[in-house]
């Protein structure tokens, strides 16, 4: 964990937070401009990466910090006898970890600026705690993957990368920190870049492409510990600037929102039916749940899978209020204009616009699936175990019928005939399910391609999967 | 009606704005709860955070009534506008309202007044866990909707949105489940009969808004809040730097001099351990510009957190909310 020396801005450096609490400079949380919405975000990497240090910087140069929590922040960094403020204090929660000096959980931060809203998950970067690097990555739409410029792409960093792709992150952004250390070297950004991208165009962790093909990579050369690059530009490195790069902000505040880009698919799992079977809403019934992807209107012709009931939306709510349009990841209650028996469970498709009574993209209808799974729990998975799934808002019984490869993360080779899957391990699975569900490949859409495993005995969440 | 879905002809390309995901992802949550759980509540304390909750809930089952009841743990040190507000807010919105007493268990000797460092008026922060997990058993409540936000304190950051608790009503921060995207787990061992100690889940629809964020919403939702909120005239005394209210809870000592003045409260709740502020906010509107400018973050405002670093990990841990 690094100690910041803010105070020691040299000549020709730009002006940075300085170290003394400042009361009228952290004030000035600046007030939201036009609404991109949400960013959710996760940092890869280690302490020794200085992961924490980045996120401080990043909350510290924001102005999301208040004068008390960085005086608190003060006070511990110096009854650790540490010179300045510690910014990796400013995340590191719990007491056992703070005891420890590491992350062991995932922890989720708001910040904003006047452009965007973030949402950041703050996760541990040993193996050993790939489970939680998989919890936080799941939800995330970009992953910062932090590289020590002196360390080079190292295996941590492949497995972040790997990780990241697995779950369906769509950008990486390769922070390639403490260019302070190297004196600001061009070329060793350059060599680490290259590095990453032979890397990301060759490794295809599980047969359906590679990681460059499945993600867009874009490398900052930053000193979380000096703040370059990071929410302010840099003196130090010109040459980033001079090629078109960004700081990490502004690229964060820049990238597209993925809605309606799961391959035109629209899903509507049914959550809850709202019947209030009152006198005044005697005949109501509102399929209640959130828009998992794409865009619903009144009057499309809907189907109920895996039943393929037909109906056509007659109403849709968000509350009281009557909406004629819905777009992923608005929460809804529809009406249709049949009577059908549609509960829990059910997901609702539009149907293609010719007419012909068949779901437009149709989602997969199966009771067997192949998936890749993270494991999480400490007794290993092995072929015929019994488990619980729940995807989208439905729960059933599956069994485990066969393991495939499994995914080393240390070597990132696939390794056959694993017998079994461990704690953190990572690999191909066949299940077997009690009924039929409608699902779509993962990587295609995120919300009806993923589902838990919840091991009876313990209630535990043990697995997390992602349907092939 | 005020709303934060704002009709756009072209939605296909417009991302959904901020304050509606968060809703959406909240509503999401509220009904996932009703879903899975036989007998949940909301825990209701008269704060804005369990009033945009309230909202929220009944926004996910309109035009039905909300099918879970409120619950108040009441510690007794109320403002008493919190009270009213809250009694009208039930009325108006057709809610059940279930309220365990602090008062009443520290009568039972359930639990203690609490002994403090700070002053002669004890907080009854801590008192309020048996009285909590005393009514779960009672009730044999399976879930409980909390208002916490992970932007509050460094402990809710690592809170999951489901938060197991075990038969006592503890969470165990090192063992946590694992939350994958919007999949929770709702499993756990309930109780049989009444009185019986069950697992329960906590669930924590507004986790991912900031204090900013709910602000926001309540002015774009036109909804109501106790006028302590704002700013109003109040006898306050000064003690430790604090503008504190003074109440039969909490005299006036003889060496404090009372006054009347302008003041608001960030946070409601335990009326003894709530310090006030000096501006004239009298909207969302002024309240989000007051936060923006203020030094203090929100639990700042509370005397009770300022004790320990690891005060609010301590209490969580033993069953507070």
């Amino acid at each position: 964990m690094s100690p910041t020396s803010l105070s020691s801005t040299g000549p020709g450096t730009h002006p940075r937070f300085p170290v003394a609490i400042d009361a009228t400079a952290m004030n000035a949380i600046e007030p939201r401009g036009s609404d991109l919405g949400i960013l959710r975000l996760i940092t890869c990497g280690s302490v020794d990466d200085g992961k924490s240090t980045l996120i401080g910087r990043l909350l510290l140069d924001t102005k999301q910090l208040r004068r008390d929590t960085l005086e608190a922040i003060d006070r511990t960094s110096k009854a650790r006898g540490l010179a300045s403020m510690d910014l990796a204090l400013i995340t590191d929660g719990l007491r056992a970890e703070r005891e420890q000096g590491i992350t062991i959980d995932v922890a989720y931060r708001s910040f904003s600026t006047p452009r965007r809203r973030f949402i950041l998950g703050d996760t541990p970067g040993h193996v050993q705690y790939t489970r939680n690097m998989a919890t936080a990555a799941s939800t995330a739409d970009a992953a910062i993957i932090l590289v020590d410029v002196r360390q080079g792409v190292v295996e941590q960093t492949r497995r972040h990368a790997c990780l990241a792709v697995l779950l369906g992150v769509r950008h990486l952004i390769v922070c390639v920190n403490k260019m302070d250390l190297v004196g600001f070297d061009r070329s060793a950004f350059a060599r680490t870049c290259d590095d990453f991208r032979a890397y990301a165009a060759a490794f295809d962790p599980d047969g359906f492409g590679s990681l460059s093909s499945r993600a867009e990579t874009t490398f900052i050369p930053i000193s979380a510990l000096l703040g370059d690059h990071v929410v302010v530009g840099s003196s130090h490195m010109p040459w980033h600037a001079e090629g078109g790069g960004r700081t990490l902000l502004a690229h964060l505040e820049s990238l597209p929102d993925h809605v309606g880009e799961e391959g035109g698919r629209t899903r509507l799992p049914v959550q809850y039916v709202i019947r209030p079977q009152t006198s005044e809403h005697h005949d109501y019934r509102g399929y209640a749940g959130q828009l998992a992807s794409g865009v619903l209107r009144v009057g499309d012709r809907v189907l109920a899978m895996p039943s393929g009931l037909r109906s056509r939306i007659t109403r849709m709510h968000v509350g009281q209020e009557s909406i004629d349009t819905a777009l992923a990841p608005q929460s809804i209650a529809i009406e249709l204009a049949d009577d059908l028996d549609i509960s829990r469970g059910d997901l609702l498709v539009p149907e293609d616009p010719s007419g012909s009574g068949v779901p437009a993209h149709p989602p997969r209808v199966t009771s067997t699936i192949d998936a890749t799974l993270v494991w999480m729990a400490s007794s290993p998975l092995t072929t015929g175990r019994r488990l619980l799934l729940k995807h989208t808002s439905r729960t059933l019984a599956g069994v485990v019928v066969k393991l495939g490869h499994r995914l080393d993360l240390q070597s990132l080779q696939r390794v056959a005939d694993p017998g079994s899957l461990g704690l953190n391990e990572i690999g191909q699975v066949s299940l077997r399910l009690g009924q039929e569900i409608a699902c779509d490949p993962y990587r295609v859409c995120r919300a009806t391609g993923a589902f838990i495993l919840i091991d009876e005995q313990t209630n535990n969440t043990v697995a997390a999967g992602m349907i092939l | 009606m005020g709303s934060v879905h704002v009709q756009n002809p072209d939605t296909s390309i417009a991302p959904l704005p901020h304050l509606a995901a968060l809703e959406a992802e909240s509503l999401h949550i509220i009904r996932e709860v009703a879903a899975e759980f036989e007998r949940p509540a909301l825990l209701f304390s008269g704060g804005k955070d369990s009033i945009v909750m309230v909202h929220l809930a009944c926004k996910a089952f309109a035009p039905g009534r909300v099918p879970f009841p409120l619950l108040h743990v009441d510690t007794g040190h109320n403002f008493p506008e919190v009270i009213a507000y809250r009694d009208e807010m039930v009325r108006r919105l057709g809610l059940r309202l279930e309220v365990a007493s602090v008062e009443d268990a520290i009568r039972r000797g359930i639990v203690h007044e609490e002994q403090t460092a700070c002053g002669a008026t004890p907080s009854r922060n801590l008192a309020q866990i048996p009285t909590l997990l005393e009514a779960i058993r009672e009730h044999r409540f399976d879930a409980l909707f909390g208002g916490a936000r992970r932007d509050e304190e460094k402990a809710r950051a690592k809170e999951r949105i489901f938060s197991f608790r075990n038969a006592m009503g503890q969470w165990d921060p090192r063992n946590q489940r694992p939350e994958l995207w919007n999949i929770y787990n709702a499993r756990i061992r309930r109780s049989t009969i009444a009185g019986d100690e069950g697992e329960h889940i906590r669930v924590f629809p507004i986790s991912n808004w900031t204090e900013i964020d709910v602000w926001e919403y309540i002015e774009a939702e036109r909804i109501p809040v106790p006028g302590i909120y704002y700013s109003h005239e109040r006898e306050i005394v000064i003690r430790a730097g604090r503008i504190c209210p003074v109440s039969s809870f909490f005299p006036a000592r003889a060496s404090e001099k009372t006054e009347s003045r302008r003041v608001r409260f960030r946070t409601v709740g335990d009326m003894t351990c709530t310090a006030g502020v000096d501006t004239p906010a009298q909207s969302p509107r002024d309240i989000i510009a007051d936060i923006i400018a203020s030094p203090i973050s929100e639990r700042g405002a509370r005397l009770d957190d300022t004790f320990s670093e690891a005060a609010m990990e301590d209490r969580k841990k033993e069953g507070y909310f």
